[in-house]
């Protein structure tokens, strides 16, 4: 089947969803009024509520929640063919993550901005501020170990990337400089820091010895490394020990040294990616080689498939963006469906061409079979194959494949760390507010919250050994990230139901996606708790284990809390409108 | 033509600097903050040797003040000299 016209229907459903769909919520069930004052207007105080043009707004809200996830999910859910994978991202965005996103968004501004976190609290009770919590601490936790794996990986396969990654930091330290100190615009700055970086990928691909390939330095694949282990494992060990030591860095700085200024470069990555992926397609016009459904398959992709492409088709990090930050700047309530909306199906086209990049990227269907031919194969490889795949679409641009991997691994590798960063001093804000809820105020000092942060992250995805030994079984976290990631949309989604109904609207719209979403992941988490990581599973892992049957316990939790509140009388002085 | 690219450049920097925009306002308020601390500390009992001169400050701070004090997690004003709430 020819790719563009895959791509095209996926992108007319998504104008169809805007169109169509988010109109009909907007107007009948969350009937936003364009007089209504919102908390950007009542609250403004010119940092954290400002009233913001829809468009800018949306902008940001877009640039905040795409990142690497939506890549490497439908990366590794093509392993069940093409068409199940482009139907849960194009239903999946429609249906339930723009409602998800835009809900988070209304239901905050109908509350002062408050927190998705605050209004569990108000709506459910205290109880579910600290399972929130603990919650957004597991995601943390997978966000950290997921990402450090992914970007170690991309460094030991395409090692012409990592000059230029990390010539980024002193590119960031003086755009910083240049733009806080000199108070220097930052478009100008970012834009040529951005240049230096994809110049130095084009001669790093070109010169051998710009390429640091430690695996090579240590004799290749079969080399011996230290401590007894092969050189890839002992590459993978140095280069995640690296990583920790640079989050630990950077999420201690002041944020404007370095986290902000590598941000103003990496912003534009996106937009570079989008269109090189996008324009690529155009020019190559190439054929899906993958095949549509793929039935004979080790695992089922019911219900894994739903978690294993979270990002993309629905995500619960969007409502903590949502509630976050967008809902305290919008400017009118009825702005919300664009940014909210409309900022789910940002997510949705970047999910898409990931997947047409991967099943466009093999010359036939054995060659896909081959590479994907288990889920652990597929988990293990399928970023690989995308980074591949976008440097094919590329091609069509004129770029020269060498130099189209470098530069498409350098831009997941920059999302990657955004959200490793981003995530790092998050999770270190979390321990600290538990060392306060549960009074343990060492938990609240900078460099032992992040040393926490830092070295809980680093095993868990030392931890987990895969086929190829050491460091190649961080893949087994990716089913974890997924599941932590849709009990946060979850809670979100029953949040948003509870205020439709005490408003006396239609709720269904919330509670589908909702009731469909935790029950997949309850499934899922329960198969891979029991039949895998148990004592008497296939793959037994104590660690995976206890992270799954913690997971699971809440997603129970989630449930009996979602049924007891919905079917709850109201107490009216508490009633939230 | 000009002109609309100038408009897009224009918003592609406000999309950019938004967040950060925020970022360093609150660590700037957060430092107002502390100064307006040490200007009025002596009305809640902390010695200040140049009390006489910051109180001369005090009908441009007097504004701010209720906003300061309701950051600082107090729904009423603490000083009894400032009447605000």
């Amino acid at each position: 089947m020819n790719a563009i016209l895959v791509a095209i229907i996926g992108l007319i459903v998504f104008a169809l969803g805007y169109r169509y769909y988010s109109k009909f919520v907007a107007e009948k069930i969350f009937r936003l009024d364009p007089n209504y004052v919102t908390p950007a207007h009542k609250y403004e105080d010119g940092v954290d509520f400002v009233p913001t043009n829809k468009f800018v707004l949306w902008g940001h809200h877009f640039s905040s929640v795409a990142g690497a996830a939506p890549i490497v999910g439908p990366a590794i859910a093509v392993y069940w063919g093409w068409l199940p994978a482009f139907l849960w991202v194009i239903l999946g965005t429609v249906f339930a993550a723009g409602v998800h996103d835009f809900g988070t968004l209304v239901l905050s501004v109908r509350n002062k901005g408050q927190s998705v976190g605050t209004l569990a609290h108000r709506l459910i009770g205290q109880r579910a501020k600290v399972l929130f919590l603990f919650i957004i601490l597991i995601l943390v936790l997978m966000v950290n170990a997921v990402f450090a794996w992914v970007i170690a990986n991309l460094f030991i396969s395409y090692p012409a990337s990592v000059i230029p990654i990390f010539i980024q930091i002193p590119l960031a330290i003086w755009i910083g400089f240049a733009v806080y100190k000199r108070k220097q615009k930052m478009l100008i700055p970012s834009l040529l820091a951005l240049a230096v970086m994809y110049i130095t990928a084009v001669v790093a691909s070109k010169v051998d010895f710009m390429q640091i390939d430690l695996v090579q330095y240590m004799g290749g694949e079969g080399g011996a490394g230290l401590f007894g282990l092969g050189a890839v494992s002992t590459a993978f060990f140095i280069w995640i020990i690296i990583l920790m030591v640079y989050v630990y860095i950077a999420s201690t700085l002041p944020v404007w040294k370095l986290l902000q200024p590598r941000d103003f470069i990496n912003s534009h990555q996106l937009v570079v990616g989008l269109a090189i992926m996008y324009l690529g397609l155009l020019f190559t016009n190439p054929e899906i080689t993958a095949p549509i459904t793929n039935v004979d398959t080790d695992t089922s992709w019911f219900p894994l498939l739903f978690i294993t492409i979270a990002c993309g088709a629905i995500s619960g990090f969007h409502g903590l963006v949502s509630s976050g930050t967008s809902s305290k700047q919008l400017n009118k309530e009825t702005d919300a469906r664009l940014v909210g909306y409309f900022g789910a199906v940002g997510e949705g086209v970047l999910a898409l061409i990931s997947i047409i990049a991967v099943v466009t990227f093999f010359p036939s269907k054995e060659e896909f079979l081959a590479t994907y031919s288990s889920f652990a194969a597929s988990s293990g490889s399928g970023l690989g194959v995308f980074v591949e795949g976008a440097s094919r679409l590329a091609t069509g641009l004129m770029i020269p494949p060498e130099v189209a991997t470098t530069i498409v691994s350098i831009i997941i590798i920059s999302f990657a760390a955004t959200s490793l960063d981003t995530s790092v001093r998050l999770m270190r804000y979390i321990i600290a507010e538990l060392g306060v809820e549960y009074k343990m105020p060492a938990l609240s000092k900078t460099h032992v919250a992040t040393s926490i942060a830092v070295v809980a992250s680093a095993a868990l995805v030392l931890l987990p050994e895969g086929p190829k030994g050491f460091g190649s079984g961080g893949y087994l976290l990716w089913p974890l990230f997924g599941t932590s990631n849709q009990l946060l949309a979850g809670i979100s989604l029953l949040l948003i139901s509870i205020w439709l109904k005490r408003l006396g609207r239609n709720y269904l719209i919330t509670l589908i996606p909702m009731i469909f979403v935790l029950f997949m992941t309850l499934l899922a988490m329960f198969q891979q708790v029991v039949f895998e990581w148990s004592w008497f599973g296939s793959n037994s892992n104590t660690l995976l284990f206890v992270f799954g049957a913690v997971i699971f316990v809440f997603a129970v939790w989630i449930i009996l809390t979602a049924f007891s509140t919905l079917t709850k009388n109201i107490d009216d002085s508490k009633t939230i409108k | 033509m000009l002109d609309h690219l100038k408009k897009l450049v224009d918003f592609y920097e406000e999309v950019l600097s938004m967040p950060h925009r925020t970022e360093i306002a609150r660590e700037l308020r957060d430092q107002d903050d502390l100064f307006l601390l040490l200007l009025y500390s002596e009305m809640i009992g902390i010695p200040n040797p140049v009390y006489y001169y910051t109180l001369e400050l005090y009908p441009y701070m007097i504004e701010q003040f209720h906003d300061w004090h309701l950051r600082m997690g107090m729904e009423k004003s603490p000083l009894s000299g400032i009447r605000c709430c």
